[in-house]
């Protein structure tokens, strides 16, 4: 029987980002899928015909491009294409356009607040001056700070003196930016209630909290330290779809000598005295490996895939307590033609980015109390995307993939399952909102497919459907990600790592965890790890 | 000077509440010349007592001690000017669906009507939050650290801090560094069962904040609470003998046997900046006080914007202080009664306690809920106590007066405190006789102040009584705002030590004690 | 994956798809003019608007400066107005200088920091009348003179793309004006304003310029943008009056060691980097700052810098060997010390010598002031010739020219 160096659990893209760094190392790696496709959240799949849905994760930013480079994903097909524009419509049949152009942007502001116009430019210095703090950090391993070796010191000081090189004002910007509402965080720059939901909407998207909790700040930064080509903060389309990312890492994993096999869905790790020695399939198979790295989220790793019995209590006990709470749903729609906006100009560049119908924070906030009472937001918040209209690939001519991103949308129903029923509603409610300001929106669908929560976790293995592995709050991030004492990717159980988002630096298709667990894995394997570039300066 | 000057001091205090009474007090007794300014007929500001109704009196505002700082007790010997903090701590009760909950005790040391493993969860908490609480209580009493010239004397608090962290060992210190910015309600999700218990933490976690149990941070509430102690029991209620007047009653006879000098209807109008530095006040009546040192108690915006005026201030710091977020959501109910009530399951010696109306962290999610949008909670969530058990002389015989803090009642009323404040009252009686039967039929009178009414009445903008909301980007060096969080100004001479300079409110004296050392420390040099 | 394609290309007007938020760049009130008189098609992006790089041939542009009168539309420049009974008081303490001495039909060049006494912008404040501004500059600060407003009876209003601007310079500029029937500005002194009637409206004419030069700055009502130009163009006729693209008034300010706000330094809302913000000692502005006043936004912070040395930079006049311009080469101490870097830099035709703008790290610059060099790498046919140029601390302005100053002015 086949010894493999290391078998992965799972082929999203930070398990292949993972797979690819350690199988470039000299390691033999097997990557294992339940589905019959590969990709996990990034995925590009025909779901009717001539139409490639990017039916989980939408748009590209966070992917660092260290790794892009490192693993020729270019090579390999992947290619970003940055938005044009973005929008939101607002009730009274206008809409707050948001474009490339610095001075367009600021002119379109500036006919909802002359004031906020040209306070944009201070808001982008400070959310820039954190970005440019955090980005460093995205791609190291965190330190234990209750450890204290000698590596977690040196990492620590590092933290430290980065912290001690901002000035005062920096300094408190960061603490605010870390504790503070994305609603508080706005009024402190804008005055326009449509500029500031605009700009919340990344203060929240996959989030189980509201514009005005505590917290979202925080939110919004994760979704602008990335980049497309140096321009940070800066969203795209991968052409292709998101399975383009990990049909690149596919190949890039391949043709370095890597295996995948679909349909192989992991019933448990192998757990002896000595650790983790391979994982079984569904059907019995076992399959053995001298290390198991899992991409399955960390609730799905420990309480179904490892027994009860191999883990210390305490350790299950903080599994628990981690928080996947799923708060959004998605519509996947192919359209028969471009849907009209008779708010926006003709051609307007707006409706190649994020468009959102949502105007005021208070709509946002009352979004989340229905989240919070268990029901499907009345009023949704919507991050939709039409990628076709960049993206030539996706759709037949002069038909449209749209992907609605749809925030709030509870795991559970008022506390019990998810019926058809209720899912058709859901969709309803979100069709009802784009037809108010699409008319005819309706009979342009040729297709649809309705993500809740229990598609997420049933199909893609994300618990709760929470889009992040993990809630993006203070106790789950740094060195509280997943759980405090294993925040460096490994386990109680020697052998067993995890690479998903549910570790340090969290979700998004950034790469970065199934990276640094590869780097952690390499040095536990005393393999050289030459592959691997550090991470770029931030001059 | 001109010739309408009067008075010559060494120092003004600006604001005769609790705070401003501890700073003169401290300050006369260094051996200035101390004046307070109050611009009521009384001091003692939201800590004094106050007529309800003929033959009634009750508390203004704070109507339970559980922070009053034991060394400003020892310092200025308040127990010989009056003040008696009582034996054992006042117990809480936690009035849910069925059978109330009593905690006894500092914090429910001890807790009755919890089944045992239930109790066992609430000491390990309790031990937890007790411990967590005791890694920040150093910082309450020190000048917050200053960011930009950090001294040695800061550095080592810094150092001590993480010391005693790594003191906790490996186990309390993650579980702190976990838990120091989560929800009140999530903890106490993955700690307890009991909705009772669940309810009253996540109560007093954001009992005069705007926040509501699931936000994050809402646990920091709960700590600054638990790093309150009364006679060295940490987490412990009281009402002194006399009642909550007392408790000013002792430092204003403190301040005046020092040698201050209190007057009342006096209520400063500007203060009088030259060349950049603070030289005396002008009353609201016109006339001028001078002294070499000025000490507002008041709150921050209040004292820089409106006092100074923002002229003489940076821009930025205009600005941030027009960014203070100090909207209140805390009313107060003030019932005379003709007789005690009777609260379901309650008995006497639990009457005499604090008892907490918040049925669950839902319920006090769901009160939070409307005010966000400008609504008062329809469910509303309260803390009552009696006073008058604790003070006979506040209402005749066989009467009895009912103090309740309540939330949440936006400052900011989207229709209007005129028309809401019945409505906003009705829900309030509505959800206290669901628990205290018969309660409507013995009220004489009820007074119901909305955070519209406290800014009135005691010049608390927002009616904010913690003189700005007390949450994380809001604390330490960013109180009340970064770049003046050590109780001086930019205006030399003037100093800040009201609730609205760290650590924050509640009847403790902190602000006050902090500020003085700072002033000592910077006449000095 | 089949190939396919259903990216429609963009066919609506430019003019079209961005809707009420105009086109991608803004024609100023004088774009058919220049328009009309522009042959290069070497436009550039100011602040949004369109705008002409050089009209015709960039160094004969700097010729008309120097030698006839030339026209500059500085529309994009931002503007402000700031009105009411505080508006002195607003001004004074938001500004380095004391505008309590500011009369009306007046002008003050200066500049406005934030509390930590970092520059955020310079520029002209024009003092209309005795309740009325307008502050010009370069950047956006809306939302800090609104702030700044609190507490002081005072509106403030952006008036950008309300308010044309035109720069007339060069020596003939007086004698364009005259022909013009604009003739009484013969008495006006340097920063002076006069007003005019014009098309039933008012322009405003202020002896103000970027280019060290005789020279004037005329505003009027965008209504009136083109009636303007249409008169001092027909003016012009026989005083050699040609427009000019900012490539010609970049090479007449360098002579005149005018700043620009975010070439030469870098104002404190643009600087991702907080250490690159500066204070007004550090740009060779501290002239500006007026210690008499009692308060002005951020005194207290640059009061204490000085009192402790603790501004670390200086801006400095070079005069470099050589005939190479030095634009943003490392300036050497002893050529190997770092000492800091050059900002503008060019061969100045007026005065034959290679001049620089550079910001040095002290004490370079100010203490250290000699035996400076200058790395220049000069690309000649895909090489580099690294030169290594001995630099010379000069007084700024570069150059100076009698006639700037002249009153009244001479007619040529």
């Amino acid at each position: 029987m086949k010894k493999w160096d290391a078998v992965v659990i799972g082929s999203g893209h930070n398990g292949l980002v993972n797979a690819c760094y350690l199988q470039r190392a000299g390691l033999d790696v097997l990557v294992v899928e339940k589905n019959e496709w590969i990709g996990g959240a990034a995925v590009s799949r025909e779901l009717t015909d001539g139409f490639l849905y990017s039916n989980c994760s939408y748009v590209c930013s966070l992917f660092r491009p260290e790794i892009m480079r490192d693993l020729e994903l270019p090579r390999h097909g992947l290619q970003v294409i940055p938005y044009e524009g973005g929008a939101v419509f607002t009730q009274d049949g206008d809409h707050l356009g948001a474009h490339r152009d610095h001075h367009a942007h600021r002119r379109a502001f500036a006919r909802f607040s002359k004031r906020d116009a040209e306070a944009y430019e201070r808001y982008a210095r400070d959310v820039t001056r954190q970005c440019r703090f955090i980005q460093p950090l995205l791609m190291r391993t965190a330190p234990d700070p209750a450890r204290l070796r000698p590596r977690d010191v040196s990492e620590l000081l590092y933290l430290g003196r980065k912290f001690a090189g901002l000035s005062a004002e920096e300094m408190a910007l960061t603490m605010r930016f870390w504790t503070m509402s994305i609603s508080d965080f706005l009024d402190e720059y804008f005055e326009s209630d449509v500029v500031k939901s605009y700009l919340a909407i990344s203060g929240i998207i996959g989030t189980a909290l509201g514009p005005m909790s505590p917290g979202t700040a925080y939110v919004l930064l994760h979704h602008y330290m990335g980049e497309v080509d140096g321009s940070v903060g800066a969203w795209g389309f991968a052409r292709g779809g998101m399975g383009a990312v990990t049909q690149a890492l596919a190949k890039s994993f391949r043709e370095s000598g890597g295996t995948i096999r679909t349909e192989a869905e992991v019933d448990r790790v192998l757990v002896d005295t000595q650790g983790a020695k391979g994982v079984v399939l569904a059907g019995g198979e076992e399959i053995r490996a001298d290390r198991v790295v899992s991409n399955a989220d960390v609730k799905r790793t420990f309480l179904k895939l490892v027994e009860r019995s191999d883990l210390p209590d305490p350790f299950v006990r903080d599994v628990e307590r981690f928080k996947m709470r799923g708060s959004s749903g998605k519509l996947n729609i192919a359209l028969d033609s471009m849907p009209e906006f008779p708010a926006l100009p003709p051609n307007s560049p707006c409706v190649r980015g994020d468009m959102h119908f949502t105007d005021s924070i208070e709509r946002m906030e009352r979004g989340y109390d229905d989240w919070k009472a268990g029901r499907w937001s009345a009023d949704p918040i919507l991050d939709m995307v039409i990628p076709t209209t960049l993206d030539p690939t996706m759709a037949p001519p002069g038909k449209h993939f749209m992907s609605c991103f749809v925030q709030y949308c509870p795991p559970k129903v008022e506390g019990r399952d998810w019926t058809s029923a209720d899912r058709d509603a859901f969709a309803d409610t979100v069709i009802s909102q784009i037809a108010d300001y699409s008319p005819g929106f309706r009979e342009r669908i040729v297709h649809m497919e309705v993500r809740t929560p229990r598609e997420l976790e049933d199909e893609v293995g994300l618990t709760e459907g929470n889009i992040f592995q993990g809630e993006l709050t203070f106790d789950q991030l740094l060195f509280n990600r997943p759980v405090p004492g294993y925040a460096q990717y490994r386990s109680p159980i020697g052998g067993l790592y995890i690479c998903g988002s549910s570790t340090h630096p969290g979700g998004g298709v950034m790469g970065a965890p199934g990276r640094n667990a590869a780097a952690e894995i390499l040095r536990d394997a005393k393999r050289p790890n030459k592959q691997m570039s550090p991470a770029h300066e931030v001059l | 000077m001109r010739s309408s000057d009067t008075g010559n001091w060494d120092v003004i205090v600006v604001g005769g509440g609790h705070n401003g009474l501890a700073a003169a007090a401290l300050l006369a007794k260094s051996g200035r010349r101390v004046c307070v300014l109050e611009a009521d007929d009384e001091v003692g500001g939201g800590a004094r007592a106050r007529q309800l109704a003929p033959k009634f009196r009750t508390s203004s505002l704070a109507h339970v001690l559980n922070r009053l700082d034991a060394e400003l007790i020892r310092t200025l010997d308040l127990e010989s000017h009056g003040l008696e903090l009582g034996g054992a701590p006042m117990p809480t009760v936690a009035l849910g669906k069925g059978d109330p909950l009593i905690l006894h005790g500092a914090y429910g040391k001890t807790v009755t009507g919890l089944g045992e493993a239930e109790g066992r969860a609430w000491t390990e908490l309790r031990r937890r939050l007790m411990l967590q609480a005791g890694v920040l209580k150093p910082f309450l009493a020190r000048r917050p650290p200053q960011l930009d010239t950090l001294t040695l004397g800061e550095k080592g608090v810094l150092g001590g801090a993480a010391l005693s962290l790594k003191r906790l060992g490996k186990d309390e210190m993650r579980a702190f560094l976990r838990m120091v910015l989560m929800n009140v309600a999530d903890v106490a999700d993955e700690c307890l069962d009991d909705d009772r218990l669940k309810g009253l933490l996540a109560f007093d976690a954001t009992l005069g904040s705007h926040l509501g149990p699931r936000s994050p941070t809402s646990l920091l509430g709960l700590y600054y609470r638990l790093a309150g102690e009364i006679e060295a029991k940490p987490g412990a209620q009281t009402v002194p003998k006399g009642g909550m007047g007392a408790v000013v009653a002792s430092l204003a006879s403190a301040a005046e046997r020092a040698g201050a000098t209190l007057r009342t209807k006096a209520g400063v109008g500007r203060i009088l900046v030259e060349a950049g530095r603070a030289v005396g006040v002008v009353l609201e009546g016109g006339e001028t006080l001078r002294a070499l040192t000025i000490v507002s108690a008041m709150n921050p915006r209040t004292t820089m914007l409106d006092l100074v005026g923002a002229r003489a201030l940076d821009i930025g710091l205009v600005r941030k202080l027009t960014h203070i977020r100090m909207k209140g959501d805390v009313a107060k109910l003030d019932l005379a009664l003709d007789r005690p009530p009777t609260f379901t399951g309650v008995d006497e010696d639990a009457l005499s306690g604090r008892l907490v109306i918040a049925r669950s962290s839902d319920d006090v999610e769901r009160a939070f809920n409307p005010a966000k949008y400008g609504e008062f909670s329809r469910e509303p969530v309260m803390e009552i106590v009696l006073p008058s058990l604790h003070d006979p002389s506040l209402a005749p015989d066989g009467a009895c007066v009912l103090s309740a803090v309540v939330q949440y009642a936006p400052y900011d009323l989207k229709e209007g405190w005129e028309t809401g404040k019945p409505k906003f009252l009705e829900a309030v009686l509505g959800r206290l006789e669901a628990h205290a039967p018969g309660l409507r039929e013995s009220i004489l009178r009820s007074e119901l102040l909305t955070p519209a009414d406290i800014e009135a009445r005691y010049r608390m903008p927002g009616g904010h009584w913690h003189h700005g909301e007390l949450q994380a980007d809001q604390m330490l060096f960013s109180r009340p705002v970064s770049g003046m969080s050590g109780y001086d100004t930019p205006i030399d001479g003037l100093y800040l030590a009201g609730a609205g300079s760290h650590p924050g409110g509640g009847i403790s004296g902190r602000p006050a004690m902090n500020a003085v050392r700072h002033i000592l420390a910077a006449e000095k040099r | 994956m089949m190939a396919r394609n259903t990216v429609e290309t963009n066919t609506a007007p430019v003019s079209d798809v961005f809707g009420k938020s105009g086109p991608l760049r803004l024609e100023t009130p004088f774009h058919p003019r220049i328009a009309a008189l522009m042959h290069t098609h070497a436009w550039y992006d100011w602040s949004g608007y369109l705008s002409a790089h050089s009209l015709w041939d960039e160094e004969l542009e700097y010729f008309a400066i120097r030698s006839q009168a030339a026209l500059f539309d500085l529309s994009p420049m931002v503007k402000y107005r700031i009105e009411g009974p505080d508006a002195e008081a607003f001004c004074d303490r938001l500004t380095l200088r004391d505008v309590t001495r500011l009369k009306p039909l007046r002008v003050q060049y200066t500049a406005w920091c934030d509390d930590a006494g970092e520059v955020i912008d310079d520029g002209t404040l024009f003092r209309l009348s005795e309740t009325r501004f307008r502050l010009c500059c370069q950047e956006r600060h809306l939302p800090w003179l609104l702030d700044g407003a609190i507490g002081f009876d005072v509106a403030i209003e952006e008036e950008t793309e309300a308010i044309a601007g035109l720069a007339l310079q060069g020596p003939t500029s007086f004698a364009v004006l005259q022909a013009a029937g604009f003739g009484e500005i013969g008495s006006l002194k340097p920063f002076g304003i006069a007003e005019f009637a014009h098309e039933g409206g008012r322009v405003t004419i202020s002896r103000t310029g970027f280019t060290g030069d005789l020279g004037y700055e005329l505003f009027v009502d965008a209504g009136d943008a083109l009636s303007l130009w249409d008169r001092l163009w027909e003016a012009g006729r026989l005083h050699g009056l040609n427009a000019i693209g900012f490539g010609a008034l970049d090479r007449a300010r360098i002579e005149a060691g005018f700043l620009i706000a975010n070439v030469d330094f870098v104002t404190v809302d643009a600087a991702l980097r907080a250490d690159r913000a500066r204070m007004p000692d550090e740009i060779g502005l501290g002239w500006l700052v007026d210690m008499k006043k009692e308060r002005f936004n951020g005194r207290r912070a640059i009061e204490a810098a000085r009192a402790k040395g603790a501004n670390r930079h200086v801006l400095v006049g070079l005069e470099i060997e050589g005939n190479v311009p030095a634009e943003h080469a490392i300036v050497y101490h002893r050529k190997k010390r770092e000492a800091g870097i050059v900002t503008a830099a060019i061969w100045s035709p007026m005065l034959k010598r290679n001049i620089a703008i550079a910001s040095l790290q002290r004490p370079y610059g100010d203490t250290v002031t000699d035996d400076l060099w200058v790395e220049i790498y000069a690309l000649h046919e895909l090489r580099y010739v690294k030169l290594m140029k001995r630099a010379r601390i000069v007084e700024r302005p570069f150059l100076k020219l009698d006639r700037r100053r002249a009153t009244p002015p001479g007619g040529f």
